[in-house]
Formats: C-alpha cells, structure tokens, sequence
C-alpha cells in the first residue's frame, strides 16, 4: 500500500498491483446537453440484463426511477425549477442572458398547427368546453383569446418556435437534467470495507462486484458516500455499474455511452476527458452560463476524483449528489486507534477490578 | 401586495435535495445487527468477567462468564448469519483478511474467540464426564482458552464501534472517536450484570461502575458535542431508547452499590445493567440509521465544511 492509499491524489490501478496498467477510463456526463431521454436506463438495462425497479408513478417530474439501486445503474434525474430557486435571482444582471426574452407560442397556434395540412379525417375532435375561469369572468382576453370562445389547449405539442408568437410571458423556469451513475471513486468506501473480496479494481481504474463472491453482508450499501451501491432484495447481493467492464475488455464503450443521442455521456480515458471537460466549463461560462461547474474531476476532493464526473448548472445536492463527499476509510487509521485505546480501557477496568482488595 | 403583517411565511429550506431523496443508503441491515451488537459486547464482557473470576479463584463467577459467553456467542453467530443476503455464502467472508475492511477483521476475531470461548465453555463440563483423563485433562484447557478469550475480548468488543464508523452513516461515521468506548463500557456493564446476577462480589460491583461510566460519558460526548448530527440520537426512537439505556444503566449501578448486602437488589441491578446496555446498543443503531435516512444530516454538514475556510489539511 502506498502513502495515499487511503486518501489523497492517486492512479487507482497501480495501486491496486497491476504492472502495465490500461490508461484510467471513466464517465464525463455533460448535463448541459442532456435531454432526459432515458436511452442511457435503457441501454444499460439490455446489456446488463437488470431486473425491473418496480413500475412506479413516484410524482417527480419525469422520473419514474427514481434513484440509483441495484437495479437501477443509470438513473436520468428531472429537476423543475424556477431560476430564482437557484440561488441566482432572476434580477440578477446576466441571469437571461442570451436567452430569448419574448413570450411563449402560443396555445391557440399550437392548436392551428395541429390541424393544418390536409384532412386526414382522424383529426382529434376538439369540443367547445366549459371554461370555469372565463365563466367566472376571471380570465383576461388578452392573455387568453380563444378562452370560452374556441378550443381548449390541450397541452400538444408546439411546432412554432418558443417566443415566436404572443401568449404569456415567459417564465423564468427551467428544466434540469442528470444521467447519475457510479462514480467509480479513486478511493472507492465500497471496495476498501469489502470483507469477502467480491468488490475489486479492474486494470481499467474502475470498481467491480463479482457476483459469485459477494454474499450480501451489506457494508458496502452504507459505506458508499453517494448511496449508489446497492443490495438486490429478492436476491440478497449487492449490485452497481461496472462501467461495462465485459464490453471494456472488449475495446467496446459502455452501453449508456454508446446509446446516449446527445454526447451528454462521454466515455473515454480520464485524463483526456478531464481536459475536454475543463474546456466546455470555459466554454459554457463565457457564454453567460455562470452556474456551469463540474463535479467530480479534482483529484485533490474527498474521493481522490471520480472515475465518473459531472459538469452541473446547480448545487449537486439539487441533483442528489453529496456537495462534499469524503470517503469514510479517511478517517479509519484514527478508528482503528481510538478503538485500541478503548480496548485497552476496558483490559485495565477489568484488571482494576479485580485486583483491588477482597471486600 | 404586501408581505408585512401578514402571517409569518414558512421558513425558507435551508437546504435543497432531489425530492427530499436520501443521498447516502442506509446499511440494509436488521435489527439482527443491533442485537449482535448487544450479544457480542456480552459475550466480551461475561469472558472477561469469567478470566477475573479464573485468576481471583472465584468458580461461580468464572463458569457464569464462561457458559454467558458461550451462549451470546452462539447468538452472535445467528444474528449475523441471518443477517446476510446470501447466509449459506457467510465462509466467504473467511475469503480474505482486510485491515481496511472493520466487518473482515471483526470474522477473524470473532473466530479467534469463539473458538477459544467455546473451549473455555466446554471445559466447564468436565466434572459431567465419567472419564478420569478427560476430567483432569479439560480443567487447565479451559484455564488457558480463557484467558486466551480474555485476551481477544477487547477487540471483539470495540471492534463493532469501529464496523459502524466506518461508513458514510453520518451520525455512525461523526461518532467514531467516543463510540469505541461506549461498546466498551457497555460490554463491560453487561459482562458485570450477569456477574451481579451470578455471584455479587466486589470485582463485579467495581466492574459494573466502570463500564457504566465509560458508556455513559462516551454516550453523552456524542449526543451533546456533534452538532446537527447529535440531533437524531435526541430525537426519535433512538431518542427514547438512549434515555431509557441511560436510566437504567444509573440505577444498575446505584443498585449495585447500594445494594451489596441484598443478593435480590443485586441480581436486580444486573438484570438493569443487561437491559441498559442492549437498549445503548439499539438506540445507536436506530440514531444513526435515521441520520442516513435524511439528507439533511448529509448536506448540512458537507455544506458547512465547504464554507468553513480548509484549515490544515
């Protein structure tokens, strides 16, 4: 073991006893490009052939998921918010800028655009509701032409472009998006608390659970720092991402990676990735994205880095990352000492006891 | 629109979180592993109780510790058995040794003492067995097992504390320099209990009041001196199952002292001291999986760190 092998800046592989060792190969996840499709859930759920999460309706925007688990390895998180929520305030100078400032399109062209072309005679009906709030005489014409007089907006898909035609103001409401997955820690709280070995280090730097060893004890669940590793109910194991170390070993890229429409995911060895990731944050931030920041990359943070990274446009704990994780094995050393001076404590209690006189 | 006299507004959430989502899992365990918590520390402190007894020539409070420390020791290896996803897989664990892995040296351990316990237990029987060899034979076997387990006791009993701090349990994890005492004073007052029970001599008496103290003190450092991460060992059941652990442990030891000429208030006291300590051991277990089952406990913290300017490190 080296002097950092427990904490502190690291090449996980050498470490771990491999000569020659492949390059680190990890995760950069771009949320700013991520368009919440969910291919990644999908892709790693084929591949690696995981069980159902349940089919739940959890009333969290569009996440159905709901969190990493066992049987959950990428996790696509919505997050609805108000700009002002985020800490920078609508009135702050700079906060919509470069975005477009004029109002939403409107219902009534939606609704247009719906029906132009030729009739097809499977237009979908639209029947003169009873609008509560234009009978109550509460809504404004202006905001709402068509209220009471025509169709409803239905909530169908806009084919003009945002801002284009005049409805309501727009908002300051935006819309954020994560693919979460193992972080693949360069001191990885799973894999050093192990008791069986089922947990260990690939050749590529990232962390593995082999299925046939491991049985179950669940210290790995509670040591993790992101509560991604998990144990499978119905079969009693823990399970997690392995960063598709079959398809790596193959020259493959990770299914999530390979699936991803918009290059939010990117796969490839860490310190190129760590570089790209630097430039887009520039990038990002000379364009007035002030709330860009990444995730994950520093070598010198709790975990010694992550193998997987994130570039954010918010406080990780609004994504449900930990805005500081260290890995608890930091601390172990000094566990393991003052454990040493209680058992030493609780000798002398005894010896003090019962060498004291015969009453 | 004015927002002055109107009602106070809901206080804004001092932190943010996905959904109100925990962020750390908590360990999937039972309560099998409180209980182990509780029949480990026993079968440490009825072994030390049994040495002390050996060495100071008192056979009813040896054969108590020893045959005590049998039976939690037995119990300890059902609860954690039980406790594992795969339990017919539970020899894996005797796979490797990992000094970074709490759970891998706690099986070593325990599997130094429980066999050295269990020969100890076993020798206790030599007056049943009809043969002369095995009679004279098993008696200084015994002898040695003993304090061969004696040895290792303070290690299986601290050992657990270490198993719980090493996590990222916030409360567990922010814990780990007291929690090591209190397993040890709780082992110790548990050990004392069933001495009290068995033959309340003064070892027992004195045992009992310096085990009470370490757990008690190392008890009130961590639910009065972490912060926000006290909170959940206050608050809830792990709240009420401390307090309660604390009483009874106080009037353990009152009754104990107090009650040296009384073999029933004694035996009493003993019994409070057992219960008190199985109440600390879940009472720790439920704090600290409350604090992982609310991401307050795990932003909060976190954030104040990255606030707080770095100071050496």
């Amino acid at each position: 073991m080296g002097s950092n092998s427990l904490y502190g800046p690291l090449d996980p592989a050498p470490d771990a006893g491999y000569t020659d060792a492949p390059p680190r190969m990890g995760f950069f996840t771009d949320t700013s490009v991520c368009i919440g499709c969910k291919a990644c859930e999908v892709a790693c759920k084929t591949w690696n052939a995981i069980p159902d999460d349940g089919f739940n309706l959890l009333g969290q925007s569009y996440d159905n998921t709901g969190g990493l688990t066992a049987n959950s390895w990428r996790h696509v998180a919505f997050i609805e918010q108000p700009r002002s929520d985020s800490g920078a305030a609508t009135g702050v100078p700079g906060a919509f800028a470069g975005l477009p400032t004029g109002p939403s399109a409107s219902a009534q062209s939606a609704v247009i655009a719906a029906t132009t072309g030729a009739d097809t005679g499977t237009a979908p009906g639209l029947p003169p509701a009873v609008d509560a709030l234009a009978a109550a005489g509460t809504v404004d014409p202006q905001l709402f032409p068509a209220a009471g007089t025509g169709p409803q907006f239905l909530g169908m898909p806009q084919t003009d472009l945002p801002g284009r035609t005049s409805d309501a103001p727009r908002t300051d409401f935006r819309w954020l998006m994560m693919s979460n997955v193992c972080k693949h820690c360069t001191h990885a709280a799973c894999l050093d608390v192990c008791p069986t070995g089922s947990l260990f280090r690939t050749e590529f730097g990232t962390v593995v659970v082999q299925e046939d060893i491991c049985n179950g004890c669940g210290y790995c669940v509670a040591a993790c720092p992101y509560g991604v590793i998990d144990r499978r109910e119905d079969d009693g194991r823990a399970w997690k991402c392995t960063l598709c170390y079959d398809r790596l070993s193959d020259g493959l890229m990770p299914a999530c990676a390979q699936a991803c429409p918009t290059e939010s995911i990117v796969f490839g060895e860490l310190a190129s990735l760590r570089e790209q990731a630097a430039a887009r944050v520039e990038t990002l931030q000379s364009q007035g994205v002030d709330s860009a920041r990444l995730y994950g990359h520093s070598d010198d943070d709790g975990v010694g880095g992550d193998g997987a990274f994130f570039l954010l446009l918010d406080e990780p704990e609004v994504y449900g990352l930990p805005p500081d994780p260290v890995v608890t094995t930091k601390d172990l050393p000094d566990m393991w000492k003052r454990a040493g001076l209680a058992a030493l404590a609780m000798a002398a209690s005894v010896a003090v006891s019962f060498l004291g006189r015969r009453g | 629109m004015s927002r002055r006299g109107d009602r106070p507004m809901v206080p804004k959430a001092q932190f943010r979180s996905y959904y109100g989502r925990p962020i750390v899992r908590p360990a999937p365990w039972t309560h099998d592993i409180a209980a182990y918590l509780f029949t480990g520390g026993l079968a440490a402190g009825s072994s030390l109780l049994a040495a002390g007894g050996q060495l100071t020539r008192r056979p009813k409070l040896r054969r108590a510790g020893r045959v005590t420390a049998l039976g939690a020791l037995a119990a300890s290896g059902y609860f954690l058995v039980a406790d594992l996803g795969r339990p017919e897989r539970f020899h894996h664990m005797l796979r490797v040794a990992k000094p970074t892995s709490p759970m891998s040296m706690g099986t070593w351990i325990l599997t130094a003492f429980g066999a050295a316990a269990g020969a100890a237990a076993v020798a206790e029987a030599a007056s049943l067995v009809p043969s002369r060899l095995v009679r004279r034979v098993l008696p200084p076997i015994g002898a040695a097992a003993g304090l061969g387990a004696a040895v290792v006791a303070p290690a299986l009993a601290t050992y657990t504390a270490v198993l719980l701090s090493d996590t990222a349990t916030p409360s567990w994890h922010v814990a780990y320099p007291e929690l090591p005492f209190v397993f040890a004073g709780s082992a110790l007052a548990s050990g004392a209990g069933i001495g009290l029970i068995a033959d309340p001599a003064p070892p027992t008496r004195r045992m009992a009041v310096l085990g009470a103290a370490l757990e008690l003190y190392g008890a009130h450092r961590i639910e009065t001196t972490k912060g926000l991460l006290s909170e959940p060992y206050a608050t809830g059941r792990a709240g009420k199952l401390l307090k309660a652990g604390r009483t009874l442990t106080a009037a353990g030891v009152v009754g104990a002292v107090l009650g040296r000429r009384s073999r029933v208030v004694s035996a009493l006291s003993g019994l409070s001291l057992l219960t008190a300590s199985a109440m600390t051991r879940f009472g720790i277990y439920e704090g600290g999986m409350a604090s992982a089952r609310d991401p307050k406990y795990t932003v909060l913290p976190q954030r104040e760190r990255l606030t707080e300017p770095a100071d050496g490190q």
